[in-house]
């Protein structure tokens, strides 16, 4: 286990490089300087302002130099918030963006695992065509169509629950919760009834059935353990969708959260700051993946003996 | 087709037959089919001119004359959602043909190939998929600006990393089958043995993802659009179209909702036509 961790570490490091150098490149590349503004700035200025922000250097000169202060954990200044640093912005809109995740993720694993489990209990019965029809419709509802509709229900006709902000009023956290979770309890839910059908028909079930045991027991101690390892293995790469989910449901909803930052950039062309957030983001879906792969090998012995002979 | 007759007609006969019997598949394909003969027939079908306002009408909710409502510019909004189609679709399709070409040569050539090229192929599509992809289709399309074309590349780039690795499973197993054997034992050139077993046999695997691939994209695209980071006015999408009836769904929810269901139906009919067809073509399920 060790060995794999220390091996998928190793291998990010190139991918991160290759993000970086990526990222480095496209952004320098992108015609038009983010200083080059609507009102005419006089040059001498853009050249102070280049000068401030060591764009006048060669861009190799440059590249080295960010890559030394990502080292460092330093994304630059912001260049649109002028005195702001990019690590400064970040850490300003990542507990919203955190938050928001994990209750997202909530609902996601609450709503998909129950509904996938209790599907694939009775299979081809109403108890397994209404929840994964529903499921179906989950998946084909994307965000930016069930949040606002969320809204104007919830938030409008019905007038239960406030339709945008964060932590300003009680209850201003569920709609963006449930509009991100929605379409991952979706994807949830089919893949726990798939790997639980499959686990039932196991011989180990089999037996614990021929045992005596209560089904309620079987799938609680025996059959979920392995059930849900495609839904372990589907959290690293859901959570690299719930950040990009969550550019739309922050814009929606207002929040003020890392997603929203990283759009306004976009439309800013903040270079620094799209920059930085790539970076960041980057970093953590590597993370995310590697500690949802850890997870699946450590719930299955059969992985867990493979990694073993193999490194 | 007349080449796999002997091989092939069994598997695409009982393929049909099971697709007949899934009504959920079956409806899904003929909203497909419906919605691509509106979207081609767009420009003599539909009711009004794609430019035609009405300053004076403004938003109006359906009626007789405009069956799904005006916008607030007094434009048919039926008329808005044909022609967002057309975007929608055409951005579907050719972004998943893109992706297709690509995700089927790369899988093929790794699993043709093997050994050492097999492993560098493969271990660059590992990487790639550790990439934040979202994040770099919306920073290209800010940094080229945002255009169609490159939209129909990005996204195709970021999709066919899936289909790479289905197509070489498929390819690596078949080549240890025995009638890929016995048919090289038999004296057939590599050339007849890929085109008589090999794609045959990695057919349905590949037209089950693509099914699937589209509507994916088709939300991708919609998802940028609906940031701002898509499809640009004047042209027009679904995805552009919710955008738009967001910013007035408290006076006129219509503009919201009318888009919004026909971008849902139409992957809602994208994904039941995917699963029925991973059903029919897979040879497993024909005992049940």
């Amino acid at each position: 286990m060790l060995r794999f961790v220390f091996y998928r570490l190793l291998q990010a490091i190139p991918v991160l490089l290759i993000v970086i150098s990526l990222t480095f490149m496209l952004v320098h590349s992108a015609p038009g300087g983010p200083f080059s503004a609507d009102k005419a700035v006089p040059p001498e200025v853009i050249k102070a302002l280049e000068a401030q922000y060591n764009l006048d250097q060669p861009l190799w000169q440059q590249y080295i130099s960010y890559l030394g202060d990502v080292l460092k954990g330093d994304f630059g200044p912001s260049f649109k918030y002028p005195g702001r640093d990019v690590t400064e912005l970040i850490a300003a809109g990542l507990p919203a963006t955190a938050e928001l995740a994990f209750y997202a993720m909530l609902v996601a694993l609450v709503i998909g695992v129950s509904a996938g489990v209790a599907a694939a209990m009775r299979p081809n019965t109403a108890q397994d065509y209404i929840p994964m029809s529903a499921a179906m419709i989950g998946i084909c509802m994307p965000s930016f169509l069930l949040g606002p509709l969320l809204v104007l229900v919830f938030g409008i006709y019905l007038e239960w629950l406030p339709v945008s902000g964060w932590d300003d009023m009680p209850g201003d956290k569920i709609l963006p919760a449930i509009t991100l979770g929605t379409g991952y309890a979706a994807y949830i839910a089919r893949l726990s009834r798939g790997g639980m059908l499959e686990v039932l028909s196991q011989d180990y079930i089999r037996t614990a059935r021929a045992k005596g045991l209560s089904e309620p027991l079987i799938i609680a101690k025996h059959a979920l353990r392995g059930g849900l390892i495609p839904v372990i293995a589907f959290l690293g790469p859901a959570f690299a969708g719930l950040l990009g989910g969550s550019f739309v449901v922050e814009t929606i909803f207002q929040i003020p959260g890392l997603g929203r930052f990283y759009v306004q950039a976009a439309f800013n062309r903040d270079y620094t700051m799209i920059l930085g957030t790539t970076v960041f983001f980057s970093t953590l879906i590597i993370v995310f993946n590697l500690l949802s792969d850890m997870l699946a090998i450590w719930l299955n012995p059969k992985l867990r003996q493979q990694t073993r002979g193999e490194s | 087709m007349s080449t796999i007759e002997e091989q092939g007609t069994s598997l695409w006969q009982d393929a049909w037959i099971k697709l007949s019997k899934n009504y959920l598949a079956l409806f899904g394909l003929a909203i497909i089919v419906l919605l691509c003969v509106v979207s081609v027939l767009t420009p003599w079908i539909a009711p009004y001119g794609y430019e035609e306002q009405n300053l004076l009408l403004g938003a109006t909710s359906p009626s007789a004359q405009h069956w799904l409502g005006t916008d607030i510019f007094g434009r048919d909004m039926l008329t808005r959602i044909m022609y967002g189609g057309r975007v929608s679709l055409t951005v579907g399709f050719i972004a998943t043909a893109v992706a297709l070409v690509i995700g089927v040569l790369w899988g093929a050539i790794a699993g043709f190939v093997g050994g050492r090229v097999d492993a560098v192929m493969m271990r660059i599509v590992d990487i790639m998929y550790a990439l934040p992809f979202m994040i770099f289709i919306v920073l290209l399309m800010v940094v080229f600006g945002r255009n169609i074309l490159l939209l129909f590349g990005a996204i195709g780039a970021v999709e066919w990393l899936t289909m790479a690795r289905i197509v070489r499973g498929q390819v690596m197993a078949l080549r240890k089958q025995e009638f890929v054997e016995a048919a090289h034992s038999l004296g057939l050139s590599q050339w007849t043995i890929i085109r008589r077993h090999i794609i045959p046999n990695t057919l349905g695997p590949v037209i089950v993802y693509t099914t699937l691939t589209i509507p994916s994209v088709m939300l991708l695209e919609a998802f940028l659009s609906f940031l701002g980071l898509g499809i640009q006015p004047p042209q027009s999408s679904w995805g552009l179209l919710i955008n738009y009836g967001v910013e007035t769904m408290e006076e006129f929810p219509w503009l919201l909702i009318f888009p919004g269901v026909t971008l849902s139906l139409t992957l809602f009919a994208l994904n039941f036509l995917g699963d029925g067809l991973r059903d029919a073509l897979d040879p497993r399920t024909s005992k049940d």
